[in-house]
């Protein structure tokens, strides 16, 4: 029983990193009809533009800072007026293969530039365990909770409480009437691919000191990702959320109690059964647009 | 008339040149030659599924995987490789058949979701049921096959055994595109709702093209095994699904000799970049990235392009002197 409660909660803390990579991706998805076969590259990327700046010398804040403003340079404005603006007028599927070759791109990139091995990562909270009720549980764990729910809460409230949140699910939801009314669509646009560039880079901050820094750490994310964004439901930004959790927990138990070699296999299965089943996710509506 | 003996001539020069070119090769090239031959047969597969049919799929790769542990388990236990090949067309059918019912209910995304979920899960298959598939140590020794009692263990006989099969394969793939299922096939991706209304069972052919395509990435699975004589999990992770796909749209997706085209970037290209080092993948990309922009049917689909506008140039010029005559002789 306390080893399921363990299980819970590393659960948990990864199943909120992964909340935070598909919320991006489900808001990429929204905006711009973009499914970004390279988002788990992109959560791999920013790890190494940090270690980048700390091989120069750079306190670790600032490696933090640069970082994510660096991500927010390539993986958001690069990314968007490079291959998704030229991309989009030939529809969904070819932008998607479009993304497939970035993130072969991206990958091969870290690997030929800095290293195939995998490289240690510091962690913004410091390793130990603290006591909760007579329990010993992960500092790294909670840590990773705090930032993932601050994070996606700022975010709920930046979209549902502000002006600005208010015009980017306009723009989303109905980009004619949103224009008409007046809202910048194209700016709004932009800002959803800034978001989801910060998002990826927190959860590389987030991640890499539990999985070190390797080139091919996209692979995995990026499914699981996908995963959480298609369980949970890919027009909702609260299914993302439930989806990336769902999938932490059930990957983690699975590991305990299907098997080690098979845990892989069972988020898998839950997504096939979640798409034959109910192809709209646990939390979406039906989607007018596409399927 | 003059142009269809032109394609003819370049034909059979291709044709020729593919036969007499590889005889003084070294071991290493008739390889990647041979190697070509086999992505060309699953890329094929796969532009029937996708180029066709319109349906996604990232599970290629996974069918290669399951013709070759077919050719090798039983090549290995004796059985003869025509046997293995029989046996994996009618797997591959059959499971692509049955990956194909999520395509019913879901398109686009979701569908390449759901082949990838399927990839991911034929791979961990491979590395862990060990009794079956020896898990990460492979299967070694896998012989080579006898053809009409000749046996083809040396590299050249096997490449011109592959090149057949890859000829054979072309010619049915050239019937099937041309015969009334092609013609549903192109139907169902243009207008799936038109295609029904015409009285086409869009239900069977969706099928049809998962299971047809996926039969053809068992075929070139059935080749791959003799090719290397040693399986592993490791070439048949989700990586050759994407590989092949991106050969199908470099190449041109739903044009017939896409994947000859697609497959030779793919696998030539590399043994000529060599000295680019590691930057050769990253130059894929960034090529393939520029390619989709520019052209999202493929380096085919340039070529139609500029076939067509000159068509359309030729016919304007053609109108043009034929209305000024026109105007000339009353």
């Amino acid at each position: 029983m306390s080893n399921l409660l363990d299980l819970l909660i590393a659960g948990l803390a990864t199943g909120a990193i992964y909340a935070i990579v598909a919320v991006g991706f489900t808001l990429l998805w929204q905006t711009s009809q973009t499914i970004n076969f390279a988002q788990g590259e992109f959560v791999m990327l920013p790890a190494f533009l940090m270690l980048g700046v700390l091989h120069v010398g750079a306190p670790f804040w600032v490696a933090i800072l640069v970082g994510i403003a660096l991500s927010m340079l390539l993986l958001g404005l690069g990314f968007k007026l490079l291959l998704v603006d030229p991309m989009l007028r030939h529809g969904v599927l070819p932008l998607a293969i479009a993304t497939m070759a970035l993130a072969i791109g991206i990958k091969e990139s870290a690997k030929q530039f800095w290293s195939a091995e995998a490289s240690p990562f510091p962690s913004i909270v410091p390793a130990g365990d603290v006591f909760i009720l007579g329990r010993a549980v992960a500092l790294q764990s909670l840590g990773v909770l705090a930032v993932a729910v601050i994070a996606v809460t700022l975010l709920t409230l930046l979209l549902n409480r502000t002006s600005i949140g208010h015009q980017m699910q306009a723009a989303a939801q109905n980009p004619t009437v949103a224009r008409i009314i007046g809202v910048p669509v194209e700016r709004m646009i932009l800002l959803t691919f800034l978001i989801n560039a910060f998002l990826v880079a927190l959860a590389s901050l987030l991640i890499t000191p539990i999985y070190l820094a390797k080139f091919s750490n996209g692979e995995v994310l990026g499914q699981a990702a996908f995963i959480a964004a298609i369980v949970g439901g890919f027009n909702q930004i609260r299914g993302a959320i439930a989806g990336g959790l769902l999938i932490g927990v059930v990957d983690n138990l699975a590991a305990a109690y299907v098997s080690t070699q098979y845990r892989a296999a069972v988020p898998l299965v839950l997504l096939i059964a979640i798409i034959l089943f109910r192809p709209q996710g646990l939390l979406g509506r039906p989607e007018e647009r596409t399927v | 008339m003059n142009a269809k003996y032109l394609k003819l001539g370049f034909g059979v020069v291709v044709i020729a040149a593919l036969i007499i070119v590889p005889m003084n090769f070294n071991r290493y090239g008739l390889f990647i030659l041979s190697q070509w031959a086999v992505m060309t047969i699953a890329a094929m597969g796969l532009n029937l599924t996708l180029g066709y049919a319109g349906q996604v799929s990232l599970a290629q790769g996974a069918f290669v995987g399951i013709g070759a542990y077919t050719a090798a388990i039983m090549t290995s236990s004796g059985f003869p490789l025509i046997a293995a090949l029989a046996v994996a067309i009618v797997l591959c059918f059959a499971i692509g058949w049955i990956l194909g019912y999520p395509a019913l209910r879901v398109q686009h995304h979701y569908l390449a979701f759901v082949t990838l979920a399927f990839s991911t899960l034929a791979f961990l298959v491979f590395r862990n049921e060990e009794w079956l598939t020896k898990g990460i140590y492979g299967i070694s020794n896998i012989p080579r096959p006898e053809i009409f009692g000749y046996p083809t263990r040396r590299p050249l006989p096997f490449y011109y055994f592959c090149l057949g099969s890859l000829s054979l394969v072309s010619l049915a793939v050239w019937w099937l595109i041309r015969s009334p299922w092609g013609r549903a096939f192109v139907a169902l991706r243009e207008n799936p709702v038109r295609a029904l209304s015409l009285g086409i069972d869009t239900r069977h052919y969706t099928l049809m093209a998962f299971a047809i395509g996926s039969a053809l990435g068992g075929v070139a699975g059935v080749l791959y095994a003799p090719l290397t004589q040693y399986v592993d999990p490791v070439p048949f992770h989700l990586s050759l699904s994407l590989d092949l796909l991106m050969m199908v749209i470099v190449g041109g997706s739903g044009f017939f000799f896409g994947p000859f085209l697609g497959a030779m970037i793919a696998v030539l290209l590399p043994e000529w970049l060599r000295f680019t080092q590691g930057y050769y993948l990253m130059l894929y990309a960034v090529a393939v990235i520029g390619l989709l922009i520019y052209s999202p049917s493929g380096i085919l689909g340039i070529l139609d392009r500029f076939i067509a506008e000159r068509r359309t140039k030729a016919a304007s010029a053609k109108r043009a002197t034929a209305t000024a005559k026109l105007e000339v002789t009353p």
